[in-house]
């Protein structure tokens, strides 16, 4: 089954990222294709390549990087969620004049059209958060 | 000039329903998943929205933000109808319990049990809930 992921949450807040990893890694493990995953709302922060969680906990951003990485999996961030909330890559650090750039590389920056389209392609779009 | 995804996704129409359970102001989800509707009207497909639990707030008449500097974007609802979303259902025992009626909110609505509303879910590819 082709299924497309909406994460809603920001990690360690919320549990939303976590429960859609698993997901993910269990889906992929049974076979079935991971056709994008869309971080939206506070969704974003997931793609933040600068958190330093405490080493004894699990850190969601390179759960997602090293699984994103090796299944090839399309990993989009909202722009206009990730602007309000401070996520930029580096082409957008540099047009809004800001002095860094904070999103992992796995990850892009693009529009809401991406999460309509993981809605039409997908067989099932799967949404964590609240 | 046609995205690409335009083109892949000419003339396939699925049932999106976006269920509004939240207040508008206080968290952002109101006012980012109303973006979201937007996009998915601006893909060309069947778009419905339902509100439901204090998401009735959202279109409530007589919106003022002034007061906690925030924008009312409470009309941008009434401009739905320009992008033919027209398919606005509202629970009738999350208004009864808010003491509000279909004569206090700002878009004509059609008014639905917890049963017809969820039949109508049932009826739909993408369900997405804010």
């Amino acid at each position: 089954m082709k299924f497309g992921i909406l994460i809603n949450e920001g990690p360690f807040t919320h549990q939303a990222a976590d429960t859609a990893y698993q997901f993910a890694k269990a889906a992929v493990a049974a076979g079935h294709e991971i056709f994008r995953v869309f971080f939206y709302h506070d969704g974003v922060n997931v793609a933040s390549d600068l958190a330093v969680p405490p080493q004894d906990d699990r850190n969601v951003t390179d759960n997602w990087v090293k699984l994103a990485e090796a299944n090839n999996i399309d990993m989009v961030v909202c722009i206009a969620a990730a602007q309000r909330r401070g996520l930029l890559d580096a082409n957008e650090a540099q047009r809004q004049g800001k002095r860094a750039d904070n999103i992992a590389p796995v990850f892009r920056i693009s529009g809401l059209g991406q999460l309509v389209e993981a809605g039409i392609e997908c067989d099932r779009l799967v949404t964590f958060g609240d | 000039m046609a995205e690409p995804w335009e083109e892949e996704n000419e003339g396939k129409v699925k049932k999106f329903m976006f269920i509004n359970r939240k207040a508008p102001y206080g968290t952002i989800y109101a006012l980012e998943s109303l973006e979201v509707v937007l996009i998915t009207a601006a893909f060309d497909q069947d778009v419905s929205l339902v509100f439901t639990d204090d998401g009735v707030f959202q279109i409530k008449k007589g919106q003022t933000t002034a007061g906690i500097g925030m924008k009312n974007f409470s009309p941008t609802y009434r401009a739905l109808e320009g992008y033919d979303i027209e398919k606005l259902y509202v629970d009738k025992e999350s208004l009864d319990a808010r003491g509000l009626t279909a004569e206090d909110l700002i878009v004509d609505v059609e008014v639905m049990s917890r049963a017809q509303l969820a039949d109508l879910m049932n009826e739909q590819d993408v369900v997405m809930s804010f």
